[in-house]
């Protein structure tokens, strides 16, 4: 055993974690719009072909700039997080890359074809004939969804360890690959996680259309931008709450104290209720609303259903429990507050085949990709933290797979300084293309050929 | 052959390529740097830019394929190196992300003082990365990296003699390199004035990244007695590859030939990695670890070789049409 040597300083694990949990929540937003924009790209282009719609067209030039931006920003943000496998926890990969390891692997082939053919489309502009250049988007949207599929059965091998034979030292010993892809997490986790990449990408991008009507811009090319992302992100909200629920129950047979801990629930027993809100504190609930046996009955449709509470296991293999019932309470609000402003949308669509008109639909609106982004970030607590104190599930602890490297909380530090500067010039360069582009949406554009 | 012996040919397949591709992005970046002041760097700045757009990030995503190789094929020398030289590699970390970010951000910006301040940061970081890069690489193949979590000297591992001359080698490999493919590039978009300018200083680069490597096998006898050992044994004739090879690319250059300067210069830099492979060959991490003892169970091997097989036949069509298109001039810096 290589690995177990005397306790690494307490210090260390904890940079450790905020600096993966920080590089992460980064990551996994330009992810989201890695996954999903280019979807949106392709719909307002082919539009653009088949109607010969000027509109759609200049979406779609605009958006490619968009993309262009963030893709760089999430192939270097996601390049950190591989290095940090190995900086931050030697002892994970060391133990257990020979598993854990494979769905990237076949991630990186997914993510060649996404550099490869973003770059060709957005250097194909203008070059390629059109339908040949609208083809050479395809390969990004299947990319993205099997970059996501890889990196999240990863994650959920992370929660659903299988797939390995352990000797008795606890190394691995043989590896049965389907297994690790295809374990007990990977389905619902990998559906929800792309659903959530629409939704953010979705909300994200038609806030600023949102906004732009609330500033008066009534325009066809504001409303176009606004309905394309809007309307892929209402259909995928339902969807992600029914997929939601599934990993809910998912998680209560398979990681019972990460539900305890989501749901609050400290003793085991039949007629468990929901907390909404609220804290545990010295052992006792401290605000919040109890529904007396609704936990029970939503996770095995019966007041009777016994749920495992956190007395189920020692203090020292429980999560911070707080941290993932709030984080928890956050991502259901965030959920079910924009499952009603899809249908305002979806109901206005159905009765009057337009958009609806009130402000107050624009102002949520506006607001709804920040929403998402926050569900987003607090689906990923849930997982993450709610998997403590194991980094894989039952077998390895966070403790015993950091590194014992001096000085990673100065890394944690630089690296922050470095993170804010590359968030806020992201921030920067994108919000200067936008004004841009209001100001070209009043001049004609060219429609397609060659510019020179 | 053992199927780990394979994987770890896919790996320095892998390695090299990106030593190659990877390696004259991050040149590019150091031309930008020594282009000079705003108005007289326009034109060699333009070229860069549009030479490297394309094509930057499917290059660095060689640099993923290696990571994801090594870390599921050989988990033990993945989390020992990662460990023991997380100061480099962090640095290293720093430097991709202020490159990238910097070179993507210069392109979409229209304010002069914001493409300066974006440009300093990709051509300053260009620079610095392939250093942190080559002196980690130094560190193992001197034989400071030993098996286990930070177990090796987190200095003295990649600040030594090896350690230095591996890191300006490869920043002095990658800027030839560079210089080398930009007159190409020069002479496809019929700029004579530009490729006379790449030209002479791919020449210079070339003397200087020669004289590196011929050097610094001095200095490795000196400071890695095994690894030369290896090189002036088994790994002689590559060694020698590269030298005629290196050779060659600089009279093709002096004499203005116009084809195969990329590839025989490529082949220099592509011999002295594999030069290096077969060094150290059986050891992964040399002094501590062979690529056997390292190895993952079967399972996780033959995966790798599926998946490197798929990988094969899907990345490459790819990377050949955007080479083609790119080559073609039908890949262009429009909007
Ligand atoms: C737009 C984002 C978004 C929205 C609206 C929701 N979620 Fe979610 N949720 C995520 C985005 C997300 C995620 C992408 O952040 C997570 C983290 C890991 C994962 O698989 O998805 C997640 C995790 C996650 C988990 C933990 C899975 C595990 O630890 O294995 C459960 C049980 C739910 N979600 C359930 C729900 C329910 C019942 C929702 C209904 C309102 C919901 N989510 C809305
Ligand atoms: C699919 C990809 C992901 C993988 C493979 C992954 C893997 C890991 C690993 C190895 C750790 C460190 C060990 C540990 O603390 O358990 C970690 C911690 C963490 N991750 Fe993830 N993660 C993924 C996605 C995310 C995302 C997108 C977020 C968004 C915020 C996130 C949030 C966190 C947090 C908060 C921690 C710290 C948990 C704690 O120590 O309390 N993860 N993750
Ligand atoms: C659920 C979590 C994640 C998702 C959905 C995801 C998705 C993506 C996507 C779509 C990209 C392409 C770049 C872009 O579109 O902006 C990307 C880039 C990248 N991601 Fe992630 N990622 C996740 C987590 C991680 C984790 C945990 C790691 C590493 C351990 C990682 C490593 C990378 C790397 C290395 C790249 C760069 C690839 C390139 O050069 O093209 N990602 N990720």
């Amino acid at each position: 055993m290589l690995f177990a040597i005397d306790p690494v300083p307490a210090i260390n694990l904890l940079a450790a974690r905020d600096q993966m949990a920080f590089t992460l929540g980064f990551h996994i937003i330009l992810a989201c719009l890695g996954v999903a924009l280019p979807t949106f790209l392709l719909i307002a282009n082919w539009r653009a072909i088949r109607s010969d719609d000027a509109d759609a067209l200049r979406l779609a030039r605009r958006w490619t700039r968009i993309i262009a931006v963030t893709f760089a920003v999430g192939a270097v943000s996601g390049t950190i997080l591989s290095f940090e496998m190995g900086l931050l926890w030697p002892g994970l990969m060391g133990r257990f890359g020979a598993a854990y390891g494979i769905p990237f692997a076949i991630e990186g082939i997914f993510f060649f074809l996404e550099a490869i053919f973003i770059a060709i489309y957005i250097y194909g502009w203008d070059r390629l004939s059109p339908w040949a250049h609208l083809l050479s988007g395809v390969p990004i949207v299947i990319a993205g969804f099997g970059g996501t599929f890889s990196v999240v059965s990863a994650n959920a091998w992370l929660n659903q360890p299988a797939g390995f034979t352990l000797d008795a030292a606890g190394n691995v010993t043989a590896v049965n690959v389907v297994g690790v892809i295809f374990n007990n997490a990977t389905w619902y986790e990998a559906a929800h996680m792309f659903l959530a990449a629409y939704m953010v990408s979705g909300f994200l991008l038609a806030s600023v259309y949102a906004l732009g009507r609330l500033r008066g811009r009534l325009d066809r090319y504001t409303r176009l931008g606004f309905v394309i992302p809007f309307a892929v992100a209402a259909i995928a909200t339902p969807l992600q709450i029914g997929v939601g629920d599934i990993a809910a129950r998912a998680v209560f047979t398979d990681q019972p104290i990460k539900f305890a801990a989501m749901e609050l629930v400290q003793k085991t027993g039949p007629d468990t209720p929901v907390v909404i809100g609220g804290v545990l504190v010295d052992g006792k609930v401290v605000g919040g609303l109890v529904i007396p046996s609704l936990d029970s009955l939503l996770a095995g449709f019966n007041t009777n259903t016994v749920v495992q509470g956190l007395d189920a296991v020692p203090i020292d293999q429980q999560p911070p429990v707080n941290v993932v019932h709030l984080a928890w309470d956050t991502m259901l609000t965030m959920g079910f507050s924009l499952l009603a402003l899809a249908a305002w949308f979806g109901l206005a669509w159905l009765r009057r085949r337009d958009l609806p008109t009130s402000r107050w639909f624009y102002r949520f609106a506006t607001v709804a990709g920040v929403a998402a982004v926050v569900a987003l970030e607090a689906g990923w607590v849930v997982t993450e933290v709610g998997r403590q104190p194991w980094v894989v599930y039952g077998l390895l602890r966070t403790s015993d797979a950091v590194s014992r490297a001096p000085g990673i909380v100065i890394s944690f530090v630089v690296l922050l300084g470095i993170y804010i500067v590359l968030g806020a010039a992201t921030f920067i360069v994108l919000r200067s293309m936008s004004r841009q582009g209001a100001a070209e949406a009043r001049a004609a554009d060219t429609p397609y050929g060659p510019s020179q | 052959m053992t199927s780990a012996d394979v994987v770890a040919l896919v790996l320095w397949l892998g390695v090299s390529t990106y030593a190659v591709f990877g390696g004259a992005d991050f040149g590019a970046g150091l031309w930008d740097l020594l282009a000079g002041p705003t108005d007289q760097g326009e034109q060699p700045r333009g070229l860069i830019d549009a030479s490297i757009g394309p094509v930057w990030e499917a290059n660095h995503t060689w640099l993923i394929f290696d990571v994801v190789i090594l870390w599921s094929a050989f988990p033990l020398a993945f989390s020992s190196l990662m460990s023991t030289l997380y100061i480099p590699l962090t640095l290293a970390a720093f430097g991709i992300i202020l490159r990238g970010a910097g070179f993507a951000f210069r392109k979409y910006t229209s304010k002069l003082a914001g493409r300066r301040a974006f440009g300093a940061t990709f051509a300053l970081s260009s620079v610095i990365t392939p250093f942190f890069l080559g002196s980690a690489l130094g560190g193992i193949a001197s034989g400071r990296v030993p098996a286990g979590n930070a177990a090796g000297d987190p200095w003295t591992s990649w600040l030594n003699p090896t350690s230095v001359l591996v890191g300006s080698l490869a920043v002095a490999a990658g800027a030839y390199l560079a210089a080398v493919f930009l007159v190409a590039a020069a002479r496809r978009r019929d700029e004579p004035s530009l490729e006379a300018y790449f030209r002479r200083r791919a020449l210079a680069m070339g003397i200087v990244a020669g004289g590196l490597a011929v050097g610094g096998l001095g200095v490795i006898g000196a400071d890695a007695p095994d690894l030369a050992a290896g090189l002036a044994g088994r790994a002689l004739p590559l060694v020698g590859l590269s030298v005629v090879l290196g050779s060659a690319s600089l009279v093709l250059l002096a004499r203005g030939a116009t084809r195969g300067i990329r590839a025989v210069a490529a082949g220099a830099v592509t011999a002295i990695v594999w030069g290096w492979g077969l060094a150290q060959y059986p050891s992964i991490l040399p002094g501590s670890l062979s690529i056997t003892a390292a190895a993952a169970p079967a399972g996780t091997l033959d995966a790798l070789l599926v998946i490197s097989i798929a990988a094969a036949l899907t990345i490459g069509p790819s990377l050949a049409l955007l080479f083609v298109l790119d080559g073609r001039s039908r890949l262009e810096a429009g909007h």
